[in-house]
């Protein structure tokens, strides 16, 4: 019996991680989060889920065998892809254009790039981007959360004919004895009419008939569990926020009671699942440490601009990509310094250390420099 | 005409609607492509313009192909194609005040669209004023062929309608984007996907064959 011996170069230690199983952990984190929002708003966002997931993976199916595109459909990245992109869209959003939704995230977000790992912008925030733009009026239109017979009555505007309008929830939320303002988002109620939410209802999302998605406190305990497994980095979501709430709390001392407090800008809308979930995709999120606090910076002082300064009630999206757009940059001007270059090499000549008693320098042994010649081939006179 | 000339002829025409299309193979043009696409009606008026002057100009083009010293050519050619776009301008301001407005500067900026300056420089200005019409209008069919693909698409998306007749009743949920300059985009991304694909498959077919057919 022969002993096979392999003979390789660095690195020797394999380590059990692999994409798939980097992946398929962030899909068990997100899975407490998605079943929060099904809690939250019963068989509607059951089923947005499934279908904008099942065309996600459908999508990435067909893109994967023309042949030309890295990864396949078991590494779990487009069930991530479509379980965020979800998780994004009103629980009432019409099936269809979830399908829309899904298929343009994987098709114009992740297929036109190369597959997984050459995307340039997180897809579930391009599928996003696309439908926002395509249905402005119906990703504005939000139901509240905990509404009575959520488990066994779709919301009207879900079951949407194909490329048919949906139907008004407004008229079908006022049979209900709910008024108009129930439906808004806090962002939207705060950006367009003036009230504030409390912080703390935000935090938990537990307080009844609220337009809101999954509870914050989830998402960053999820976040926690992959953040010290170390699936994923903890620096962008903590840059993230921590320069999203200083903006915020900045612009609130200066500015005063015209802006919300910081608080209220950290658990709103998106951020807190942008932050943990999307700002940290690998994919498009630099590699560098100090560019992770750059891109994370960033993101956290563009959604606030975007929140304060634009037409828009919500900015993660848009900061996001922005910051996934600036990513090669980010890393060009933060490459670390190799080991033995930069400023530890100066150090070192500043430095001054004894020198070994036995040691004589050359020129204490009266050595002579050798002749230098200028004319390598002159003959020897 | 003998069989021979015949074939070439087809060919000739044939080369700008199929081979050579203008929007799909070689991409020229893309300015009023994108720009005046919005809906299938736009499209076809455009596309009629550039084709009555793609022909005229690169007819007289090619009349006057042997006195135009080869230093001042282009700026011939641009006295030229401009002639019937001042032609054409008119025209359409004739016909409906409504299309005009809607192509708005699309319809000048014809004088400087890249298909019909390339005609005129890569074909009229070499070939007997008969081929280079021929294969002008093969030409312009072609483009009038792209821009249709995309003003249709993106009026049935963008409006549910196709030639303004409504096709999915007045309950229709109408694709914002498609309608914006990043429908434009994305729709001739389709529309160019799928010819690549079409390309791809036919070029491994030929391959299966056993590589014949030239390359």
């Amino acid at each position: 019996m022969t002993v096979q011996t392999e003979i390789r170069s660095a690195p020797h230690i394999k380590g059990p991680r692999s994409v798939e199983q980097i992946m398929a952990n962030v899909v068990y984190s997100l899975l407490p989060v998605c079943a929060f929002f099904v809690y939250q708003y019963g068989i509607s966002a059951a089923a947005s889920i499934l279908v904008v997931t099942a065309s996600c993976l459908l999508a990435e199916r067909a893109f994967v065998r023309t042949g030309t595109q890295a990864g396949s459909l078991s590494d779990f990245s487009a069930t991530i892809t479509g379980l965020l992109l979800a998780l994004t869209l009103p629980p009432g959003f019409p099936l269809w254009m979830g399908v829309v939704a899904g298929f343009s995230a994987i098709a114009l977000g992740k297929a036109l790039f190369g597959g997984i790992g050459f995307n340039v912008f997180n897809p579930a925030l391009v599928g996003r981007a696309f439908v926002q733009a395509a249905f402005p009026a119906a990703i504005a239109t939000y139901t509240p959360s905990f509404l009575p017979g959520r488990f066994t009555q779709f919301i009207p505007s879900s079951l949407a004919w194909p490329l048919m309008a949906p139907a008004d929830t407004a008229a079908w939320l006022k049979a209900m004895h709910f008024d108009a303002l129930a439906s808004a988002t806090p962002l939207a109620k705060w950006k367009f009419e003036g009230t504030l939410t409390a912080a703390g209802d935000l935090l938990t999302s537990l307080a009844g008939h609220m337009a809101v998605g999954p509870s914050p406190v989830l998402i960053l305990v999820c976040g926690a569990y992959l953040a010290l497994r170390r699936f994923m980095d903890w620096r962008i979501p903590a840059a993230v926020l921590g320069s999203a709430g200083l903006t915020a709390w900045l612009i609130f001392a200066v500015g005063g009671t015209k802006y919300p407090d910081p608080f209220f800008m950290l658990f709103s809308g998106g951020l807190i699942l942008g932050a943990v979930y999307m700002a940290t995709d690998m994919a498009t999120s630099p590699v560098t440490p100090r560019g992770m606090w750059v891109y994370g910076g960033l993101i956290g002082v563009l959604t606030v601009v975007i929140r304060y300064y634009s037409g828009l009630p919500e900015g993660v999206m848009y900061a996001i990509l922005i910051g996934n757009a600036a990513t090669p940059l980010i890393e060009r001007i933060t490459q670390p310094t190799p080991f033995g270059k930069g400023a530890s090499i100066r150090a070192r000549k500043s430095a001054s250390y004894t020198l070994h008693p036995d040691y004589i320098s050359r020129e204490e042994a009266g050595a002579k420099t050798p002749k230098k010649r200028f004319f390598k081939n002159k003959p020897k006179q | 005409m003998s069989e021979i000339a015949q074939a070439r002829t087809f060919d000739e025409f044939m080369e700008g609607i199929w081979r050579q299309n203008p929007v799909f193979v070689m991409v020229l043009g893309m300015c009023p492509v994108l720009a005046v696409s919005v809906s299938a009606v736009n499209a076809l008026s455009m596309g009629l313009a550039t084709m009555f002057v793609l022909v005229c100009s690169c007819g007289l083009v090619s009349l006057i192909r042997k006195i135009v010293p080869k230093e001042v050519r282009i700026a011939t050619y641009i006295v030229i194609i401009a002639t019937f776009v001042t032609v054409v301008d008119y025209v359409i301001q004739a016909v409906s005040l409504e299309i005009y407005e809607a192509l708005g500067a699309f319809i000048q900026l014809i004088v400087v669209n890249c298909i019909i300056l390339g005609r005129a420089e890569a074909h009229a200005s070499k070939h007997p004023p008969l081929t280079a019409m021929v294969n002008a209008m093969g030409m312009s069919i072609g483009f009038v062929i792209g821009l249709f693909a995309l003003g249709a698409v993106r009026e049935v998306l963008g409006a549910g309608t196709l030639f303004g007749f409504s096709l999915f009743g007045p309950n229709f949920q109408p694709w914002v984007v498609m309608v914006l300059p990043p429908g434009g985009f994305i729709v001739l991304g389709g529309w160019l996907l799928l010819f690549s694909a079409l390309k791809r498959r036919k070029e491994v077919r030929l391959a299966a064959q056993g590589g014949g057919h030239g390359a």
